[in-house]
């Protein structure tokens, strides 16, 4: 079986033992059987276990390992090995404009505040119907895009909004979220979302930078969701 | 006074409208310049003069300087909002972006009219 090494630059931070972050580097072999980068990470634990990072399904549904991989946000499990070429250090980073709990996992207090703050949930008042909420194939047709996003924060936390001002922008994920329960037939408290979105930090700190669509791991598009909201208050304020 | 993050003013939308039709009116500006210019208008001081100076064009210019201005306005706020976190700072900003666009408006108004 084909083997290949590895070379890494991992960032690393123990707040308990180091007093400021640094880079290791490190190798790593690997056999054809390996095909994503997260495959790489799991035998690196075996070289040095204590490095730490976050992980669960992978196959790019969780959005647990989410990293800045050579300077760009994305998942792990999604980076493609054969991607990389050889001799030149991958180089891993968690990603930025989040507090590093340690190496390569950050803490997404500040993100989920945001997806909160959207209010992420069907509102309808009616009592509920037998089997189901219906709507029609051409009203569920506007939610493909939104429903997918797996809140991996890849996108906000590669939004210099979001990174300026991370308690007051609700960034791109949250906002996606948002046209999602905007968009929805179902949902009663449109005037409501609209409302609390009114504002100059939580939507207007959007300067169609589009780095969100670069990143998304599942190919959404954060901007198109923002600019519906802002063509709906328009068509609202007019 | 409780440090709390506070959003939820309410605003926001107008100005996001208006960045986007100042753009379109200094665009089309830009353009009818760019038309005198190719058709001569520049060939000397007093075709150019004439050229601003008569009743439509004083007109658009202004209209092009507010534009101007109030682009400016939103989009230096912007920056503002973006970058300079404490609110007495910030405050102070916005004021005098304000007061100096705000001058620059009358100032620019006083040359369209002398020519």
């Amino acid at each position: 079986m084909t083997t290949r090494t590895l070379q890494f630059k991992i960032y690393r931070y123990d707040p308990d033992q180091d007093r400021k972050p640094w880079m290791q580097d490190i190798a790593v072999e690997v056999d054809a059987a390996d095909r994503k980068l997260l495959d790489a990470m799991v035998k690196l634990k075996a070289v040095d276990d204590s490095l730490a990072f976050r992980r669960s399904c992978r196959e790019g549904v969780c959005g647990s390992d989410a990293l800045n991989i050579n300077g760009r946000n994305g998942l792990a499990c999604l980076a493609d090995l054969a991607g990389f070429p050889d001799g030149k250090p991958i180089v891993l980073r968690p990603l930025p404009g989040l507090p590093v709990i340690r190496d390569l996992i950050v803490d997404m207090t500040q993100f989920f505040k945001q997806y909160h703050s959207i209010r992420p949930y069907l509102i309808n008042n009616d009592p509920p119907p037998e089997r189901e909420r219906l709507q029609s194939p051409e009203d569920r047709e506007e939610l493909n895009g939104l429903y997918e996003c797996i809140l991996c924060a890849c996108c906000s936390t590669a939004c210099p909004s979001f990174w300026w001002n991370p308690d007051k922008f609700v960034g791109p994920a949250g906002l996606l979220a948002a046209y999602r329960f905007i968009a929805d037939t179902r949902d009663q408290a449109t005037g409501e979302r609209l409302d609390n979105l009114e504002d100059p930090y939580r939507l207007f700190r959007c300067h169609t930078i589009m780095n969100c669509i670069e990143v998304c791991p599942k190919g959404l598009n954060p901007t198109r969701a923002i600019g519906k909201i802002k063509d709906m208050m328009v068509r609202r304020a007019i | 006074m409780v440090k709390r993050k506070i959003v939820g003013a309410h605003y926001g939308l107008m100005d996001w409208l208006v960045q986007r039709i100042t753009g379109v009116v200094m665009a089309v500006y830009a353009l009818i310049v760019a038309v005198a210019l190719l058709m001569g208008a520049g060939a000397s001081a007093a075709s150019w003069q004439a050229f601003l100076s008569g009743g439509p064009m004083r007109f658009a210019t202004f209209i092009f300087v507010v534009s101007l201005c109030w682009h400016a306005w939103v989009g230096v706020r912007d920056i503002w909002m973006d970058y300079v976190q404490p609110a007495g700072i910030r405050l102070a900003l916005h004021t005098l972006t304000l007061v100096a666009l705000v001058g620059y408006a009358g100032w620019a108004a006083q040359i369209i009219w002398r020519l």
